[in-house]
């Protein structure tokens, strides 16, 4: 047995409930770091920035899954589901924060999304994710068919680029981490090009 | 010459060294229903209730340090402050290299709790130590025709890590209207809770315009020019649309990418209520300097 299928089998045996119960976890254990003056003495900006980082990472590695088993055969895709409803319930929560403690009214959160650009994006790649999350089951694959299925879920695609382009645009200066979240999505879209043409050109 | 201004704030509504010290303490014995007989009475009704040192001091925008708020704090420690001196020249009789220690000698320290209105949307009360400008410019004394006043920030990269990425143009340079600069209001602060003032915090001496946006209250100060010229800021050069060179708090200009009608008190905590910025942060008797000008356009 190869490196790469030893780890494979390791991976099949983790059971998906282990990794929606840990993935889970991880805003709640922030809400309680949060709470506790572990995050600072203005915490609603660090539990935002952390939520928005956590989701941005769970999208890289959602996008990561195909490349990393053409590149390397090791494969996450049972655990992809799973990580792609992981990335939405971050998103959520990020979002949840930014409305309910930080601007705190509707009215305002509206002209936000209306008059802020970044805003804008990042609104944008949450009403994406919608349909995409709302079909991540075994149902909406069966109703739709898989061809239907596949294309809704290459939204995914344009969702992982605006969330990036909406983190580089946050900073007041260019700051290198959200550049290189913004340089993983695009590498890692980029690698799917030929791909994506053989099938559209057929 | 100093004494010009009295604060709307007394030191009574200052945490008492031995209150900010024990905060925590002191909060979690209150919310076991402890008595809180060593904490001033006002302090806890004044919603003008200064913040304490460690947030002043833990929670700070110093890029020559690093982007994020606790690096400031976390990389400061190494900064050589002594000796210090400032440079006065331009437009003034006496150019030259003025000690920080002769300065001190020299002025009437006080103390000034002040507002401080970050552009970022957040806010804290500061009991600054520190004395006026203006009196600090008289050392050199400035000549009829200087227009503004030039500040630059110490340029030291081996001491200052943050100063290593192109990040913004170094040396930090900020700029007053001759005006501003001598209102009785501007300060240079030497002292935080009748400490010196801490590294992260711009020491050993660092401009206040409680009025303005903080990033106009530039830190560790080595050079001030008297010129007739308007200078070119920092953030002014980094961001000309979103950082101007007046940067008056004003709740009814919104800096492009987010709203300046209210802030957040740092403090409060997660579920701390947004409140209303006021115009001039609440400082109404720097109005008179920008009568007739449209401060929409020149923000």
């Amino acid at each position: 047995m190869t490196t790469a299928q030893r780890v494979n089998v390791a991976l099949r045996k983790v059971p998906s409930w282990v990794v929606y119960l840990i993935g889970a976890v991880i805003p709640f254990y922030y809400l309680y770091l949060a709470l506790t003056g572990a995050m600072g003495v203005e915490p609603v900006n660090s539990l935002e920035r952390a939520l928005g980082e956590l989701a941005m990472q769970a999208l890289v590695v959602v996008l990561a899954v195909t490349p990393l088993r053409k590149l390397t055969g090791v494969s996450l895709i049972m655990h992809r589901r799973a990580l792609g409803l992981l990335a939405f319930f971050y998103v959520a929560c990020h979002l949840l924060v930014w409305g309910v403690l930080d601007v705190q009214d509707p009215a305002r959160m509206w002209s936000d999304i209306v008059k802020r650009p970044y805003i804008t994006i990042g609104m944008v790649g949450f009403v994406l994710l919608l349909p995409v999350a709302a079909t991540s089951n075994n149902f909406s694959v069966r109703r739709m068919g898989p061809m239907r299925w596949r294309r809704l879920h290459m939204l995914t695609y344009v969702i992982c680029v605006s969330g990036a382009v909406h983190y580089v645009m946050v900073q007041k200066v260019w700051e290198i981490e959200p550049l290189i979240y913004l340089a993983l999505v695009l590498a890692l879209l980029a690698y799917r090009i030929p791909t994506l043409r053989r099938e559209f050109a057929a | 010459m100093a004494r010009r201004w009295t604060n709307d704030l007394s030191r009574g509504d200052a945490t008492p060294k031995q209150c900010y010290l024990n905060r925590r303490q002191l909060i979690a014995a209150g919310s076991s229903g402890l008595a809180l007989s060593a904490w001033p009475a006002a302090a806890q009704t004044d919603a003008l209730e200064p913040n304490s040192f460690e947030e002043i001091t833990t929670y700070n925008n110093f890029y020559e340090f690093g982007t994020g708020k606790t690096d400031p704090k976390e990389n400061a420690g190494q900064l050589t402050t002594s000796p210090w001196a400032v440079e006065i020249n331009g437009m003034v009789d006496k150019p030259g290299t003025y000690a920080f220690d002769d300065i001190m000698a020299q002025m009437d320290i006080e103390e000034r709790i002040y507002r401080l209105r970050c552009v970022e949307a957040w806010s804290m009360v500061i009991p600054w130590q520190g004395f006026e400008l203006a009196d600090l410019l008289a050392l050199a004394g400035p000549n009829p025709e200087a227009r503004f006043v030039e500040f630059q920030t110490l340029m030291r990269p081996e001491e200052m890590p943050g100063q290593e990425y192109p990040i913004l143009d170094w040396p930090y340079i900020e700029g007053l209207r001759m005006d501003e600069a001598m209102h009785p209001l501007t300060i240079m602060a030497t002292g935080l809770y009748d400490e010196p003032i801490p590294n992260q915090n711009g020491a050993p001496m660092r401009l206040v315009v409680p009025w303005k946006y903080g990033f106009k209250s530039i830190k560790s100060i080595v050079r001030i020019t008297l010129t007739d010229d308007q200078p070119s800021t920092t953030w002014n050069k980094a961001g000309p649309s979103e950082y101007g060179f007046y940067a008056n708090v004003n709740p009814t200009v919104d800096h492009p990418r987010w709203s300046q009608a209210t802030e957040r008190r740092v403090g409060g905590g997660l579920f701390s209520k947004r409140i209303d910025t006021l115009m001039f942060n609440g400082y109404d008797e720097v109005a008179p300097l920008y009568e007739g000008m449209d401060l929409e356009a020149q923000f």
